[in-house]
């Protein structure tokens, strides 16, 4: 498993980098709290006003809100700051190194840069996931906890191939460092609130919502026990769709690419 | 270091406008050469009011009480309209600009850097309105914005009230990116402040229907009169004397924040000695 030492050697690398930065991970704590506060606040706000916000109590959003920091943590932590870095090296050019490197470049480009302040914002998004729980539909058995692991894994797979497919576009479009800012303003807003109270046209029209929907709002009800068996099987084959076509355009993507200089 | 400071004293009014002529120009040509960025920009600044909407009409269905789904919908069509005349970005800029050194040459030209920044930020918004303002009437008809408070009144009373709102956000969002001379991340701090505006200053949801600690808190700070008292005197929601103080208001933090600017200005100036130096 040479791929598997490479993802370790770069979470290593990460983690001493993040000693030698030790503020970062004290600012890390700072954000996490602001977000926490300013979704809390927004749930309390929007509950001083109503019982139920399409089917989902207050104790659930809360739920919801844990998965969603857990998610952002994850994406966070791997996926924003490589991708990041990736996109950054294709306007450089320091992209054709990497392709150099006898090792799968979209792993490579997948794993890049570590960013272990984020773990905060997991940790915080268990606590308030466990507060949630606590408070409204109470703790479910170790079936659902290992059936949430699963969809919240898929999800992530959804999101990361979402993600690998716009930065894909960075090989025609050079200058493309947005579109990921635009993702997390879609992910930060959409993603925080049960996908299930948008109409179906606008999440038709919305592509991005799809992703956060699966990463976030199906794993949460795998915890409040308001999972349906067809989301379930639903979730895990469009992860496979999702992977595959990622990957596929990834490939289709990189054929095309000429280098910095050509 | 501060024979080394640039020499702010007034360039004269005709010198400033021929500066203000030209780097308009400049901007906008940047801004219309980028217009794929700007409309990014423009999709995100869509989104929130987007989702706001969605949640608040979940709310108000089965309910007879407070507001009606029509009126939210015209609220946050109104909001992003406001939001996005009043935005700035340049507190998530000078961090980068101060690490990378870019802030020398801006410091060495003969005009207070914040012209600069005044033009970089009415060209955007420009820009960026040939997408709002078509979104806007899309969100008005999808989601059957009611505007029966609105009238050729409200929107005369609105115009000044949006002009001064942009100017005072600018103006107290520049203060809080000149905390980038102390602070090497900001990040934390500039969060807080996006969570401000979208609580007391209504971006979120109409201040009316928030929780009275942050209605009364609201008053007391700019972010109300940023964003929140312009929708309402679109909407028709203010008129009479509540007009008149809003007004009063919006001067009265102008005037306070350019204070603040002009001192941290200097300070923040002479504390500054360039990445390298």
């Amino acid at each position: 498993m040479h791929a598997f030492t490479v993802v370790r050697t770069y979470i290593r690398l990460g983690l001493l980098n993040f000693v030698q930065y030790r503020a970062d991970f004290f600012l890390g704590v700072v954000n996490a709290a602001v977000q926490f506060a300013t979704q809390l606040l927004a749930i309390m706000i929007v509950f001083n006003q109503t019982e139920s916000l399409g089917g989902w109590s207050r104790e659930d959003l809360i739920v919801l809100v844990g998965v969603h920091a857990i998610v952002s943590g994850i994406l966070g932590m791997i996926f924003s700051p490589s991708i990041g870095s990736f996109l950054e090296s294709i306007r450089l050019g320091t992209f054709d190194f990497l392709l150099t490197k006898p090792v799968d470049a979209q792993l490579l480009a997948s794993v890049q840069s570590v960013a272990p302040q984020s773990t905060a914002l997991i940790a915080a998004g268990l606590a308030i996931i466990g507060y949630g729980l606590h408070a409204g539909a109470g703790f479910p058995g170790i079936g659902a906890v290992l059936m949430f692991v699963l969809l919240l894994l898929a999800g992530l797979c959804m999101v990361y191939s979402f993600m690998l497919v716009l930065a894909s576009m960075a090989f025609w479009f050079v200058k493309l460092d947005n579109i990921m800012n635009i993702f997390s303003v879609m992910f930060g807003n959409a993603g925080t609130w049960p996908i299930t109270i948008f109409p179906a046209w606008l999440r038709g029209m919305l592509t991005f919502i799809i992703p956060i929907a699966f990463a976030v709002t199906i794993p949460a009800q795998a915890l409040t026990g308001a999972l349906m068996v067809g989301n379930v099987v639903l979730t895990f084959a469009l992860a496979a769709v999702f992977l595959t076509i990622s990957r596929l355009f990834w490939r289709f993507a990189i054929r095309q690419y000429t280098g910095a200089s050509a | 270091m501060s024979s080394l400071t640039p020499d702010f004293s007034k360039p004269s009014p005709r010198a400033l406008l021929g500066y203000y002529r030209g780097q308009f120009a400049a901007a906008l040509g940047f801004n219309l050469a980028y217009r794929g960025m700007v409309a990014l920009w423009v999709l995100g600044a869509i989104m929130q009011p987007l989702v706001l909407i969605v949640v608040w009409q979940t709310v108000s269905e089965g309910r007879d009480s407070g507001m009606t789904a029509g009126q939210y919908a015209a609220y946050f069509m109104v909001s992003m309209i406001v939001s996005h005349m009043t935005f700035i970005w340049h507190m998530w800029e000078f961090e980068w600009r101060i690490r990378s050194g870019y802030f020398s040459p801006l410091l060495l030209r003969p005009v207070h850097p914040i012209h600069h920044d005044i033009c970089e930020n009415l060209s955007y918004k420009l820009v960026g309105l040939m997408g709002i303002i078509p979104a806007a009437v899309l969100m008005a008809l999808i989601f059957g914005a009611d505007f029966s408070g609105a009238s050729w009144r409200s929107m005369v009373a609105f115009a000044p009230a949006l002009l001064l709102a942009m100017a005072l956000r600018f103006v107290v969002e520049w203060c809080l990116a000149l905390a980038a001379f102390w602070m090497t991340k900001v990040a934390s701090l500039n969060q807080l402040f996006d969570a401000f505006f979208l609580f007391l200053g209504g971006q979120f949801a109409p201040i009316s229907v928030m929780p009275d600690w942050i209605q009364t808190l609201s008053f007391a700070l700019p972010f109300r009169w940023s964003i929140y008292f312009p929708i309402q005197v679109a909407l028709g929601d203010i008129t009479g004397r509540d007009l008149w103080i809003g007004y009063g208001m919006q001067l009265l933090w102008i005037g306070l924040a350019i204070g603040i600017l002009q001192l941290m200005w200097k300070r923040a100036v002479a504390n500054y000695s360039a990445v390298g130096a």
